[in-house]
């Protein structure tokens, strides 16, 4: 915190929480596929979304956890107050460590990177001028999965208690498209984890700072 | 010498295995890790819940089309009300007794259209009819000290115990009627238990016995796997 002593790349909270959202993010959307298939349907009886174009298609056996709905429901119930926890102790130590700054997406600051590194990974242009520990289709994608995450915990308590939480699943628009979207971005954090991955494996630096925390800027 | 007090680094990694396939057993959940886990949502539900936090009237465009509101029961065939049908009422009430359903249509009645909550996640609209469980608590007599209210039905012995805060709630009721008609023998005739603040696994249909009680019981479910409380 002090500012004459430059942070690591990945500072020991920033490492500790992405850790625990491993097994934590495993766990969760294990539980919930295991959850879905007491229902694969979306929408409500009678009235099944059109939007939604794998109604009754199960997940595979391999993807689930918990046995059964019971089983499955005290696994997500057990452990979402965890991932919620670790989420909430993540954005605190963002906001006070200042953070923020070098991590979270800023429309004004960013864009112009964000653009111009994906055109350099859609092989368009030569790799932009990297000028801090991210460059803005990294803060993008960060900042993103953050919102994600937030949405994630709100439209999962919409429909634990649609009734107790019923401003909450109203600003979702109800029960079942709550739930639409609670499997919706289970989908997207597939997909991030996808491209999270594949792009570590291109910078494999990365993987070891989020292990170590990486040399300080200013170290011999 | 304080004797074998150590905490190696195998005995932590052997501990932290066998928490982790014993205490989460997904065949048990309502022990080890997991029923500690169970217990304390029992209790985060439990303080979440409002007893005058009533489920949104839902309107009448959302009603669920006619045969798309699922059946329910234990029994291979529908369970039929056996002859001379009455529901007892006992335990710790001052007047016990047993009513036919035309006295339980003349204690007041209450209507609502609210959604239906399945622990499998779908969900249904309907309106429902009956008496209020806190009417027919004034009606009996209950004492303040059933903290709990245990319901059971003809169907195979089907059964569910409630907290009484949420089986006192306003819109929990013994329904007699669904959609403006009688209640059918598919939905739980004569008498089913309906509330807008529990999965439906709690809304015990076929009703014969209502009890208050001063501990927790369980359930069909409950005894299971399924959780106790089930608030919504």
């Amino acid at each position: 915190m002090h500012p004459s002593k430059p942070r690591r790349p990945q500072p020991w909270p920033i490492r500790l929480a992405h850790w625990a959202n491993v097994p934590l993010l495993a766990i969760l959307a294990a539980s919930g596929l295991q959850i879905l298939v007491a229902y694969p349907r979306m929408g409500p009886r009678g009235r099944p979304f059109a939007l939604y174009p794998f109604q009754d298609a199960m997940p595979p056996s391999w993807m689930r956890l918990g046995d059964w709905l019971a089983g499955a429901r005290s696994w997500h119930f057990a452990f979402g107050w965890f991932l919620a926890l670790n989420g909430l102790v993540y954005v605190l130590y963002l906001a006070l460590s200042g953070e923020w700054r070098r991590r979270l997406f800023l429309p004004r600051r960013d864009t112009r990177d964000a653009v111009a590194t994906l055109a350099y990974y859609l092989r368009l242009r030569p790799a932009p001028a990297q000028t801090g520990l991210y460059n803005g289709l990294q803060r993008l994608a960060y900042t993103t999965a953050l919102i994600m995450g937030v949405l994630s915990v709100l439209s999962g308590l919409a429909i634990y208690k649609p009734v107790q939480l019923q401003w909450l699943t109203r600003l979702f628009g109800g029960y079942d498209p709550a739930r639409f979207v609670h499997l919706l971005l289970l989908a997207l954090f597939a997909f991030f984890t996808v491209g999270h991955v594949a792009l570590v494996a291109l910078h494999p630096r990365t993987f070891g700072e989020m292990i170590t925390g990486g040399r300080r800027p200013d170290a011999p | 010498m304080p004797p074998e007090r150590i905490l190696t680094r195998r005995r932590v990694l052997l501990g932290a295995a066998a928490l982790a396939t014993s205490a989460c057993d997904s065949q048990r959940p309502r022990e080890g890790f997991l029923g500690v886990m169970d217990r304390f949502n029992e209790r985060a539900q439990s303080a979440l819940f409002h007893p005058n936090r009533l489920a949104p009237e839902e309107p009448v465009g959302q009603l669920t089309p006619p045969g798309d509101f699922p059946h329910y029961f234990l029994s291979d065939t529908v369970p039929l009300a056996p002859e001379g049908w009455r529901l007892d009422v006992g335990g710790l009430v001052a007047r016990p007794r047993a009513f036919t359903l035309e006295e339980l249509q003349r204690l007041p009645r209450t209507d609502y259209r609210i959604r239906h909550h399945c622990v499998e996640g779908w969900s249904a609209v309907a309106s429902w009819h009956g008496v209020r469980v806190s009417d027919l608590a004034q009606a009996v007599g209950a004492d303040p000290r059933a903290g709990f209210v245990e319901f059971r039905s003809f169907d195979q012995g089907y059964y569910s115990s409630w907290d009484a805060p949420g089986a006192l709630h306003p819109q929990t009721v013994l329904a007699y009627g669904m959609n403006g008609a009688p209640l059918i023998p598919g939905h739980g005739a004569p008498l089913r238990l309906y509330s807008g603040v529990k999965l439906g696994y709690k809304m015990v249909k076929y009703l014969t016995t209502v009890r208050f009680l001063p501990e927790a019981t369980g359930g069909t479910w409950e005894d299971r796997g399924y959780e106790w409380f089930a608030g919504v």
